[in-house]
């Protein structure tokens, strides 16, 4: 911008001023139309923990709860099922549970607090479609002739084992994730808070 | 009867000296020339208008009864899927109208990918009508948008799932990804709140874009004209009056073949419409007419048919890249699968525009495209096995190749010289 005799100056900062006074104000209103949007005080508050009872929940077998509006899925493993977890630690894609998809106590081979019993969120990794449980082993799962257990996404084909974690060469990235839960006695657990806090 | 037009002329006149009216009357269909040489493909751009207008009517009719509200009613259903089974029972008319708003969708899918392939066809993106296909693009996208807020409505399985994995992409977007897709849901899952809002975008937000890009589509046409079937711009060659020698009137000539193209078009419409709505589950899919369930996924999840191509290249990444999950390299993959089509008049070298006058080559490559496009789409609506991602991991690299080699093979091919005026075949 130049300033010859053409041009009033004192004018032509006031107009600069002015619009960039008016454009910080427009910014400034976006702020609470933008924020609208984010989850409601509501929505925040509904994410209390749940308590279940798997005194009837026999080895091999499964249940789902609702926590947070996702499924979480209690699983009774059998001893077959827990010894065929370090067998295929070569075909996942992190065995060790090294990224942070789970609580400190679940940092284990088993991925949970007792060795049989897996909590884990029922979501797939990849683009958060629930997967489905193929507890059958070899061809009869449908997935591999030497399928050893473990659950397959329907939407993109992730394949995870008996303690969710996730097969390598697949779209989804992590194992299934490990919500925070205790134990109150033995049969009953309870999910979304754990001991710390 | 003369003082009847003199009264007539009169109105006009009162209105012409206040608002255009004759102005653009003129300058968009009685005196808009268009080449005389348009065949079979022109029809899908006036057929899209008229889709686009039937949507907005049903659309209007369908929220007077639809109930965007996923808490349970008294019988344990989702309000939303109770209000859509409503409309299909109870609502006079209501499931004409929801079927011509549903068939509707596919049309307007199928009307507009056949209107691109003809622009692909002859050349309608390259200089001077950039910038029309720019604004064409920019409807594609906000197209796809408006479809995928509408799917969630009904709140059905298939809604629920494939909003959950679509609003699920935004979240690979590297630092800002999961923050973004929770403030698009609105809540930590696809809830109420996703529902609410998806149904304020679709009845209004996209609506409006769409609107206005329409008609920046249309103003950009009519400033530059239409290309034809030879690729040859008509402007060249005028008579003494400044008209084109090849051009002829839209109005009334092209509006009276319009007229034809849409007679065809109702009459399929209207097959699909009575005796297939559903069209074996490909336009509206069987798990949709169970209601949501947060908690299973059904076994077979498949976007509906006008997305399983981008869906197809989707999955096809399964490496990952630089450090970073395959998860993020596949939505990259799937979102420039569509936005390398912005850049097809920059990438086309080509001394001719027309299929007609172009080389073995270019016809090579777009045989090729069109295959691995209807096969990506076929395999988008089967579930993944190892040898289907296989075949469309090869797919997608055509796909990509179509585009990316396109100033190579383009700019070498053997053309054949193009005619001084249009031609008829």
């Amino acid at each position: 911008m130049s300033c010859d005799d053409k041009v009033d100056c004192g004018r032509r900062r006031l107009l600069v001023a002015t619009a960039a006074v008016g454009g910080v104000a427009g910014v400034a209103v976006a702020v609470p139309f933008v924020a609208s949007m984010l989850p409601s005080e509501r929505a925040k508050a509904a994410g209390a923990p749940v308590e279940v009872d798997i005194s009837k929940l026999a080895p091999g077998e499964m249940m789902t709860v609702e926590w947070r509006g996702k499924p979480v899925w209690v699983i009774n493993r059998t001893k077959e099922q827990l010894d065929s977890l370090p067998k295929i630690d070569g075909e996942l894609a992190d065995p060790k549970s090294e990224k942070p998809m789970q609580p400190d106590y679940a940092r284990n081979a088993t991925r949970s607090i007792k060795p049989e019993i897996l909590v884990a969120v029922g979501i797939c990794t990849h683009l958060g479609c629930s997967p489905s449980e193929k507890f059958k082993t070899g061809a009869e799962s449908g997935i591999a002739a030497d399928w050893p257990g473990g659950f397959f996404c329907p939407c993109h084909g992730s394949t995870f084992d008996l303690a969710g974690r996730v097969y390598k060469g697949k779209p989804a990235p992590d194992n299934l994730e490990i919500p925070p839960h205790m134990y109150l006695g033995d049969a009953r657990i309870v999910i979304g808070e754990d001991k710390k806090a | 009867m003369s003082k009847m037009n003199a009264i007539l002329q009169g109105t006009l006149n009162w209105v012409d000296e206040r608002f255009p009216l004759t102005k653009l009357w003129k300058e968009h269909l009685a005196e808009y020339y268009a080449p005389k040489n348009f065949n079979f493909w022109y029809f899908f751009g006036s057929l899209a208008l008229l889709v686009l207008v039937l949507q907005i009517v049903t659309g209007i009719l369908l929220t007077m009864h639809f109930k965007p509200d996923a808490s349970l009613n008294a019988s344990g259903v989702p309000v939303a899927f109770a209000s859509v089974e409503y409309i299909m029972r109870d609502v006079p008319w209501g499931w004409l109208i929801r079927y011509l708003h549903s068939t509707g969708a596919s049309a307007f899918f199928f009307v507009v990918y056949m209107h691109m392939f003809r622009g692909m066809l002859y050349g309608s993106y390259r200089k001077p009508r950039e910038l029309i296909w720019i604004f064409g693009m920019i409807i594609f996208l906000a197209l796809m948008a408006e479809a995928f807020f509408g799917y969630l409505l009904p709140w059905g399985q298939m809604s629920f799932w494939g909003a959950q994995v679509i609003v699920n992409l935004f979240s690979t977007i590297p630092l800002i990804g999961p923050d973004f897709s929770l403030w698009l849901r609105g809540d930590f899952v696809v809830g109420d709140a996703t529902l609410n809002r998806f149904f304020s975008f679709h009845v209004i937000a996209v609506p409006l874009v769409l609107l206005g890009l329409v008609a920046a589509h249309i103003i950009a046409l009519h400033e530059v004209g239409s290309n034809n079937p030879d690729g040859i711009e008509i402007k060249k060659k005028k008579d003494g009056n400044g008209i084109p020698l090849d051009g002829i009137p839209f109005h009334p000539y092209y509006t009276v073949k319009d007229i034809v193209g849409v007679v065809v078009f109702l009459m399929v419409f209207s097959v699909i419409l009575f005796f297939m709505p559903e069209f074996g589950g490909y336009f509206l899919e069987y798990n949709n007419f169970f209601p949501a369930d947060p908690l299973v996924t059904p076994l077979h999840i498949a976007p509906v048919w006008y997305f399983t191509p981008y869906y197809s290249i989707l999955r096809a990444v399964t490496y990952p890249l630089f450090g970073i999950d395959a998860k993020f390299w596949g939505v990259v993959a799937m979102g420039a699968s569509t936005m390398i089509l912005f850049l097809l008049p920059w990438l086309d070298r080509s001394p001719v525009k027309s299929i007609r006058y172009r080389g073995p080559l270019y016809k090579g490559f777009l045989t090729a495209f069109i295959v691995s496009f209807l096969i990506l789409g076929y395999l988008g609506m089967l579930g993944p096995t190892p040898v289907r991602t296989v075949v469309a991991q090869i797919c997608s690299v055509i796909y990509f190749a179509f585009f990316l080699l396109m100033p190579i093979y383009s700019s070498l091919d053997r053309c054949q010289p193009e005619p001084d005026r249009v031609t008829s075949k």
